[in-house]
């Protein structure tokens, strides 16, 4: 059964389609990603879901229950991380993460399990007597993610919490999310970090308030039909100029000290040994690399172009 | 400029905070043309380093000189010598893009004759020359930060420092502007950039990773993958901070 049914859902700013019909369904206990950049209309999505602004048109149904008539009991069962910081400046991190607590009602033996939990995920026990207000921006950020998980709602809506946040905690916090989908919470969230699409069940690529592409994120890297090759070079600028002139090349793309070149197809061996001759000594090594859903995303939007 | 190789030279670099020490001892050298990662957890001293490396944080202790210019006296010209932009604050948005570079030429005192050439020459460079009495507001994410980079850019600094500078753009708008960071060290500029994207930690000539104030791992990226057996640097990052932790 779907927990979150989205049907040809618009959304409008004065004249401008944030969002222009999207049909969405997310299973019951999914761990669901919106994958894509700002401005694409992730937010408007998630706050619609939330009942907090209505469709211009079609329809958001949690848990059977209609965003437009049924907002106390949606709200009851759903909790949301919303993108601005919203926790109280000037109350401590330990004093925030109680008063979220109590709000819940969590019980207080479970508090001090999610507690212990929360500060080895967040590494904010050596700040907790620390004013919120006080905090860098990837520190507020792990702190409102640790209040959206004091307790266990239902639904979980996400909107971006891993912004800004540094790469071990955030390992740890899709970690901390795993746990949570096994206890039967139905996660949506949002990210702009193309990555974080892998640890997702399901995605949508978001782009241009429309979603271009919904699937399982090792799906999505399978339809990627260009071998993908690290190229190892002495100077890189030699060797852009090389391949931009070969007929089989798809794309091109500086990688630190390396090359990331998409072919249309495998070259072969003779090709190799030609582009090799030609670049003299400058040509080191190749390897042939599985695509990112980075490149997946690069590609979607190249072909919208056309 | 001096005549050293090095754009920022530091010796046990040092900030406290009361008892707490954000920065703590921080030696490392930095060439000239280089892109240097900053890396870290959120809260291990990153912004500190870069406040003080920008002359507006006085060290607790320990030396540098940046551009030549001694960290504790020559501020001033620090400032002169350096840029800084950020994703967090960068461009007026009630002011057109023309406005804007104004603005950022009239605080790096430009001469008239100048800034109208460099402006001129950046709007071409971003695309906008035909958009210039916009407002910025209305600029797609991609070009804003772009214009940016080039804003902080147009009193020509040897070294510019870029704090976590392309959070929330598509991929596409993110690549493109690492094209204009290639450019920027081609002309010989030194690039500092933080960021939480472990995939432009590749694209850095060298990165270090912070922990609790102190430099944990300095080297090239290849370099740091081999060294810890892992294929990317979001491996090694995790690895390197996880294996402190245990620690």
């Amino acid at each position: 059964m779907a927990a979150i049914v989205i049907k040809d859902f618009v959304k409008r700013y004065d004249t401008i389609e944030a969002v222009k019909g999207i049909n969405l369904s997310v299973e019951k206990g999914g761990l669901f990603g919106l994958i894509g950049p700002d401005g694409a209309g992730k937010t408007t999505l998630m706050r619609a879901v939330c009942t907090l602004l209505l469709p211009d048109k079609g329809s958001i149904h949690v848990n059977g229950f209609d965003t437009k008539k049924d907002f106390a009991q949606i709200r009851s069962i759903i909790g949301y991380m919303p993108q601005r910081f919203s926790l109280y400046q000037d109350l401590t991190v330990a004093q925030n993460l109680k008063f979220f607590a109590d709000l819940f009602q969590v019980p207080l033996d479970e508090q001090e399990i999610r507690l212990a939990e929360l500060y080895q995920f967040s590494r904010l026990e050596p700040f907790k007597n620390r004013l919120a207000g006080k905090l860098s921006g990837g520190m507020k950020q792990k702190l409102a993610l640790s209040c959206a998980l004091i307790h266990t709602p239902e639904i979980l809506v996400l909107d971006e919490p891993t912004f800004g946040v540094d790469p071990v905690s955030r390992d740890e916090f899709w970690k901390i999310l795993h746990t949570i989908r096994e206890k039967g919470t139905t996660i949506l969230v949002s990210t702009a970090y193309m990555d974080e699409a892998n640890l997702c069940d399901r995605v949508a690529l978001f782009f241009d308030g429309k979603i271009q592409i919904t699937d399982k994120p090792d799906n999505l890297r399978a339809q990627y039909k260009y071998p993908l090759f690290q190229i190892k070079v002495k100077e890189l600028n030699p060797m852009i100029d090389l391949f931009n002139s070969v007929k089989e090349v798809h794309t091109i793309q500086k990688f630190g000290d390396a090359l990331h070149i998409s072919f249309y197809e495998i070259p072969d061996e003779g090709r190799w040994e030609n582009w090799k001759n030609e670049a003299e000594d400058n040509l080191l090594s190749r390897e042939q690399i599985e695509p990112s859903i980075e490149d997946i995303f690069l590609e979607m939007m190249e072909s919208m172009d056309e | 400029m001096s005549n050293s190789v090095y754009a920022v030279e530091t010796t046990d670099l040092t900030r406290r905070f009361g008892k707490f020490i954000a920065v703590d001892k921080v030696s490392l050298n930095v060439h000239k043309g280089e892109i240097f990662g900053f890396l870290g957890a959120n809260g291990a001293g990153k912004t500190t380093l870069i406040r003080m490396l920008s002359g507006i944080l006085a060290p607790s202790s320990g030396q540098a000189n940046v551009a030549g210019y001694n960290i504790y006296d020559q501020t001033e010209q620090i400032k002169k010598n350096i840029g800084y932009m950020s994703q967090k604050f960068s461009l007026y948005d009630d002011l057109t893009i023309a406005e804007n570079i104004d603005f950022f030429g009239g605080i790096y005192g430009l001469s008239a004759r100048i800034l109208e050439e460099r402006k001129a020459a950046l709007l071409q460079k971003v695309g906008l020359a035909d958009f210039s009495n916009r407002l910025t507001r209305d600029l797609p994410l991609g070009f804003k930060q772009r214009l940016a980079l080039g804003s902080s850019l147009l009193h020509d600094p040897p070294i510019i420092f870029l704090d976590e500078p392309t959070s929330g753009v598509d991929p596409k708008a993110r690549r493109s502007f690492w094209d204009l960071i290639y450019d920027t060290c081609e002309m010989g500029k030194t690039v500092f950039v933080t960021t939480h994207f472990m995939d432009e930690a590749e694209y850095c000539h060298r990165v270090s990773i912070l922990r609790d104030g102190q430099i944990i791992a300095l080297d090239n990226p290849r370099a740091l993958k081999k060294k810890y057996g892992k294929s990317s640097m979001q491996e090694v990052f995790v690895h390197i901070v996880k294996e402190k932790d245990l620690e």
